[in-house]
């Protein structure tokens, strides 16, 4: 984690960055110590984002807070690395959609949808909702199978939220650590390593 | 071009139709995603919405577009064509994919081979020698190898191939197909002052080290160096000016800061704005000489159009599922490729042949890479991004790029009813393939299955059955586009001589890929390099001698 720090603040120096991003930075490094465990670290991400440093630009704070916990629905903490919100997948959307009403719309429609629907199916809102409630929701739009009938804006919502979330997260600094990518660097030569050249040869139809 | 006629003491006035580059503040070579704030998703996410303001990925140094505000062109109706412009010192150099080929001895006589297109007027042992040169001057990896397709020339030595690449390799060997090591324009030792390659594969974002090769680091830059040359940027051509005696005495050009016209006499003109812009030029200069354009008495000029017949295949390779992370950076660009290996097959229902290229490895994670993994996946939670880290670094392409014989249904030409915001007559394009490039990208289609198939992949695409939106590329799209301004010893069939010099103007030269009289399925920049440093040669030489 120590070269996500260092790249956050980096990144500050630019000079394009707001007093939130540097909080964000801040934040990273203090995970980067390693000292937080995984779900405090996750916690104080989600306080960070829903409820303290980022103000939505395109979606009103319910909206946001519903994306925020659809974003690590999808994108989730796991043994690995930290999920979509604390990537800072959901502030990035709503960056995008401050400037576009077609995909605002699509993401208050597709929201306003699934507070509709969970209200039916369990009396509250979709962020209100518990969550084996949520998730069960989720099982059913995550899938085209189900993209006819009653659920068919849902499904076509959901394929929206997973690419964008996917997206943010994986072009983020802890999306790129969680891929293993350890390029972007410059060596003096380049070279493969050779176990990486064994296990793909011994899993390959040529053999070793 | 500029290179070579400065160090041969010429001075040389250099009208460019965009800014000056700087490449240390344009160059975004080392950038993340995240360090812009859409990351590459266009504003308000418009590369979701299907348009995208980077054609070629962010921080790409192409610097241009399939459009440019103000400046359009137009297609005939039912033909398709897209054009990519970089208007900025280095133009398309900065960014291009530094595939280096030689042309092979047969590429310089199609027609003698085949019957089909026309023969050069120069052969390959005209050109050798110059082939060394640019490589020996700009820096190019490859092998020696004696494969006829694919002649050796002065090479740097090709860094190794990469996991994906080898099992390529491997799937090659059993096939009976050439794989061998890249020939690139990147330079893996010190090469007249440049450093070596770092390796970062962002070859595309242009290169803060000059490691790789764009006509603005590499020859401009130095030329200017010796101040022999007088650089006009922001200069948009719009017309040579000759006298009664036909010799081209200046150059019109607009300057678009002040959009006011200027003109600069010279003694020689060397047009190279990119083949079919350097057409529009030369069939804008009308006179009373010259009714048709100049220089087109030949009614040549615009004709002739290719452009590489372009297809692409990919598949997941299930061996590489949860590789052993490593840098798998490398040069910008694949370091391995296929040569065409049927030249002797004459069987194959098509003419020509085409070159397959290797893409792979664990690139710099962006947005956009795994909407395909997405769909096909469904699902979410910790289950997908189990998934999504397991299938990163797992998709391997190839893509083809063939040979495209001119037919006559493929030219440009001056649009009469359609002026650029600076009034200049704008270009029409009409573009068909014909047969021989669908059967051609078919062909692909089945080597590349094969290939995929052999290291373990799934292949579920169907082949192309017919040339609209099947799979073939769009003429223009491969970025090829050349031959509009051929050479050849008849001027009743050409518009310039063998050394690129205009049948009828004696000090009017073309120095890029328009004088290219075939499109063979090798990158043309190399080429151009070789052929420019010819005629360089040739002018200086000429002037020398008081004949120009």
């Amino acid at each position: 984690m120590s070269d996500e720090g260092g790249t956050g603040f980096s990144l500050c120096s630019r000079d394009a960055f707001s007093r939130r991003e540097m909080l964000r930075a801040a934040a990273l490094a203090v995970l980067a110590s390693g000292t937080l465990p995984l779900a405090d670290a996750q916690e104080v991400h989600r306080i960070a984002e829903i409820e303290g440093l980022y103000r939505p630009k395109a979606l009103t704070p319910h909206e946001y807070r519903t994306l925020a916990a659809l974003a690590d629905l999808i994108v989730p903490a796991d043994e690995v690395s930290l999920g979509a919100v604390a990537a800072g997948a959901p502030a990035w959307i709503d960056l995008l959609a401050s400037q576009s009403p077609e995909l605002t719309d699509i993401y208050t429609g597709g929201i306003a949808w699934l507070d509709i629907t969970m209200r039916r199916r369990a009396g509250s809102d979709f962020v209100s909702a518990k969550p084996d409630q949520q998730t069960a929701l989720l099982d059913l739009i995550a899938y085209r199978k189900n993209g006819t009938g009653e659920l068919a804006p849902g499904v076509r919502f959901f394929e929206w939220a997973r690419k964008m979330v996917v997206d943010g997260f994986y072009s983020s600094p802890l999306g790129t650590k969680d891929l293993g990518y350890m390029g972007n660097t410059a060596v003096s030569k380049f070279e493969v390593p050779q176990e990486a050249i064994d296990y793909a040869l011994r899993r390959s139809p040529f053999g070793k | 071009m500029t290179q070579v006629l400065t160090e041969l003491g010429i001075q040389v006035t250099l009208l460019e139709a965009g800014p000056m580059l700087n490449p240390s503040k344009d160059f975004k070579e080392h950038w993340w995603p995240y360090q812009t704030p859409d990351r590459g998703m266009g504003p308000g996410g418009s590369r979701y919405f299907g348009k995208s303001p980077y054609p070629f990925g962010l921080y790409d140094a192409g610097f241009g577009d399939w459009q440019l505000e103000g400046e359009p062109y137009t297609v005939a109706p039912g033909d398709k064509f897209v054009w990519y412009r970089s208007r900025i010192v280095g133009g398309r150099t900065n960014h291009y994919g530094r595939i280096s080929l030689r042309f092979a001895d047969y590429d310089f006589a199609p027609y003698t081979r085949d019957g089909v297109g026309t023969d050069w007027p120069i052969t390959y042992d005209e050109l050798a020698p110059y082939y060394d040169k640019t490589e020996s001057f700009i820096g190019v990896t490859g092998s020696k190898e004696g494969i006829r397709s694919a002649p050796d020339g002065v090479f740097q030595p090709c860094p190794p191939p990469r996991v994906h690449e080898m099992l390529v390799q491997r799937a090659c060997k059993q096939l009976n197909i050439p794989c061998i090591p890249s020939r690139l324009a990147v330079i893996t030792q010190p090469t007249h002052g440049r450093p070596a390659c770092h390796y970062c594969a962002q070859c595309n974002r242009g290169c803060v080290s000059a490691s790789n090769y764009s006509s603005s680091q590499v020859q401009i830059f130095p030329a200017m160096k010796t101040g022999r040359v007088t650089l006009i940027a922001n200069a948009m051509a719009r017309e040579l000016i000759t006298d009664s005696s036909g010799k081209v005495v200046a150059v019109s050009y607009i300057d678009k800061i002040t959009r006011t016209e200027k003109q600069i006499k010279c003694r020689a003109a060397v047009v190279a704005c990119g083949a079919c812009e350097s057409s529009r030029l030369l069939l804008n200069s009308k006179s009373s000489r010259f009714p048709d354009g100049l220089a087109n008495g030949s009614g040549q000029i615009g004709r002739n159009l290719t452009d590489s017949v372009g297809y692409s295949l990919s598949a997941r390779i299930p061996a590489l599922e949860g590789l052993p992370r490593h840098n798998s950076d490398g040069m910008g660009g694949m370091h391995v490729y296929v040569p065409w290996w049927l030249w002797e097959k004459k069987d194959l229902g098509f003419p020509r042949g085409y070159h397959i290229e290797v893409g792979g490895g664990f690139g710099m994670p962006g947005p956009g890479q795994f909407h395909g993994l997405c769909a096909r996946h469904e699902g979410y939670g910790k289950e997908l991004k189990t998934y999504l880290r397991s299938q990163y670094g797992t998709s391997v392409g190839l893509a083809g790029r063939g040979e495209h014989v001119p037919n006559p249904k493929t030219y440009c030409e001056i649009d009469p009813e359609v002026v650029d915001k600076f009034g200049i007559p704008v270009l029409r394009f009409h573009f068909q393939w014909t047969d021989n490039e669908l059967k051609q990208a078919r062909h692909m289609h089945e080597t590349f299955t094969a290939i995929l198939e052999t290291m373990g992949g799934v292949i579920t695409r169907p082949a192309p059955k017919s040339v609209e939106g099947d799979g073939i590329s769009i003429g223009g799209e491969i970025i090829h586009e050349l031959g509009t301004v051929r050479m050849g010893n008849d001027p009743r069939t050409s518009a310039l001589n063998k050394y690129c010099q205009a049948h009828e103007v004696k000090n009017l030269f073309v120095a890029d890929a328009a004088p290219f009289v075939s499109n063979p399925d090798k990158n043309p920049t190399l080429t151009i390099n070789a052929l420019a440093w010819r005629t360089a040669e040739y002018l200086a030489e000429e002037m020398r001698k008081g004949n120009v």
